[in-house]
């Protein structure tokens, strides 16, 4: 018999028939995501809204919570909940008179500490909080891949359909504005994308390393890409082979696995400065 | 109207209670140069992007000719670093328009595969000016057009700028500190310190003692001088473009 497949383990269990389950589902999950968080992320770095993603990935917890207490499914909550955060903050940013990373800090930091109060009243969760933190990739079931995969695919043909008006915004504003792109309703298209692509990488990488998943692959594409496109490509193709490589080092050091996957992005990114920058 | 391309009214704009634009009247019509002068801090650029309908003003109206096309040249690219992108492809975002029609024009064709970050100054600023073609402009806003541009680089893109009005007879509203190259080549010289100081044809703006008081008394003076100077430089080199003025004067035809 197959064994039995907990849900809390962060470490890739014992060998077996359920190891290659694990492991299959973990991979997919995680490349699914690559596909999204690669073009997603380079407009990130363009955008320079690393620290935004970052704090919109801080009130996921705070969207778990609610989503627990109201009996909603999670990832629906979760993205919901940043989606909605995304549009208060992209508000506020507009209209505030604080520097952009100041009111970036005490929003992440007041939904996550919100997040965590809630959290605490939800007894059950209590003990997969770090899960939920660094991501517990092996836990995932076959319907959160399919989640992973439906909601990607989903992202990404949102993502190329703006595509020009987005970059033409993400170049330049005032230029796109002149000439009759709608950057305010491209923003705010966007700024959805990346609450629902946050959402969907809770469970693979958790809250507080969705943003490195978005960002190492792109900044580590930027070295070989000559043009935006080839940027976006090559940056889902690393952050698969980081996803693998990522795996592949928790199964045979035993290390957890979403921290393997983002160091092995990191890595890559580290190797990428070897290479003169192309463009 | 009156014939303008765009004409802005009474436009005022402030941030909390300083008053950054004071009820300014400007306007540029069809194949006219509008040179907007002024200190730093006197509303220049903010001028422009309400005119632009980047920034909605406090106070005054803005009418602009039906389906106005608009070129428009920043001041600066806000371009990341991390955004590889070439010439050709920064120039054809601009979405409609022949993008190596627009690079040839602004004489940059021979950079259209270079990337974007590296570029001098000068070639920046043409590239910025390619952009602004693209879709064949009936208003062509410039924002400092010759920064970062050396001394005989700001003169052949004024006269490139020169050359593009006569061919086209777009309106043409230009910002620039600068007094010399710039109001020599304008029909009309609005100085701006947060209202407007003075404004009219290049002499006679040279001649007002609030430009004087503005700029100092001897602007005005060097002013005249470099006009002189000017008309010289263009008897010994003018070849070329003259040459070209011929070409166009003659047969009347016109591109696009």
């Amino acid at each position: 018999m197959a064994m039995c497949i907990t849900r809390t383990t962060m470490r890739i269990p014992t060998t077996g028939i359920a190891m290659d389950e694990f492991l299959w589902r973990a991979g997919a999950a995680g490349l699914g995501l690559a596909v999204i968080a690669g073009p997603l992320g380079s407009f990130v770095v363009w955008r320079r809204l690393a620290f935004f993603g970052d704090a919109l990935a801080h009130s996921a917890l705070l969207g778990l919570a609610l989503g627990f207490m109201l009996q909603i499914e999670p990832a629906i909550a979760i993205a919901v909940l940043c989606a909605a955060f995304a549009l208060t903050l992209t508000g506020l940013l507009s209209r505030a008179k604080l520097p952009p990373d100041t009111l970036l800090s005490i929003a992440a930091f007041t939904t996550l500490s919100l997040g965590l109060i809630a959290l605490a009243f939800v007894e059950t969760l209590r003990v997969d909080l770090i899960s939920y933190l660094f991501g517990d990739i092996l836990s995932v079931t076959r319907a959160d891949v399919a989640l992973v995969w439906g909601g990607a695919l989903l992202a990404l043909a949102v993502l190329i359909a703006i595509w020009r008006p987005l970059l033409a915004a993400s170049v330049d504003e005032d230029l796109a504005r002149v000439e009759g792109v709608d950057t305010g309703r491209v923003r705010l298209a966007f700024v959805l994308l990346l609450a629902l692509v946050v959402a969907l990488a809770m469970k693979i990488v958790g809250v507080l390393l969705v943003t490195a998943l978005l960002v190492i692959p792109a900044a580590a594409a930027r070295r070989f890409a000559q043009g935006p496109e080839a940027m976006a490509i090559y940056a889902s193709v690393i952050g698969a082979i980081a996803v693998i490589g990522g795996l592949f080092a928790s199964l045979k050091l035993d290390t957890p696995s979403g921290p393997s996957v983002v160091v092995a992005a990191a890595a890559i990114f580290a190797a990428s400065l070897l290479f003169k920058r192309r463009a | 109207m009156n014939g303008y391309a765009i004409e802005g009214r009474r436009l005022v704009k402030r941030f909390g209670d300083r008053v950054v634009v004071d009820h300014v009247d400007i306007g540029a019509k069809p194949g006219e140069i509008v040179t907007l002068i002024g200190p730093n801090g006197a509303g220049k650029t903010l001028l422009l992007k309400m005119l632009l309908g980047l920034t909605v003003p406090d106070g005054g109206t803005i009418a602009r000719s039906p389906g106005l096309r608009v070129g428009y040249m920043p001041q600066k690219l806000a371009i990341d670093p991390n955004l590889p992108i070439s010439v050709a492809r920064f120039v054809g975002l601009a979405g409609k328009g022949d993008v190596a029609a627009s690079l040839d024009t602004a004489g940059v064709a021979d950079i259209a595969a270079a990337p974007m970050t590296g570029l001098s100054g000068g070639e920046l600023q043409r590239v910025l000016l390619a952009r602004a073609l693209m879709r064949d402009p009936q208003l062509l806003v410039l924002d400092e057009p010759a920064q970062g541009v050396d001394v005989t680089g700001q003169d052949a893109l004024y006269a490139l700028v020169g050359e593009l009005r006569d061919r086209t007879n777009c309106a043409v509203l230009l910002v620039s500190h600068d007094l010399h190259l710039v109001m020599a080549r304008s029909n009309h010289v609005v100085c701006l310190n947060t209202h407007v100081c003075c404004t009219g044809k290049p002499e006679a703006v040279g001649r007002d003692p609030a430009f004087a008081a503005l700029f100092g008394a001897r602007a005005g003076e060097s002013l005249a001088l470099y006009r002189h100077h000017h008309d010289h430089v263009h008897d010994t080199h003018g070849h070329v473009h003259h040459a070209h003025d011929h070409a166009h004067s003659h047969d009347g035809h016109r591109h696009g």
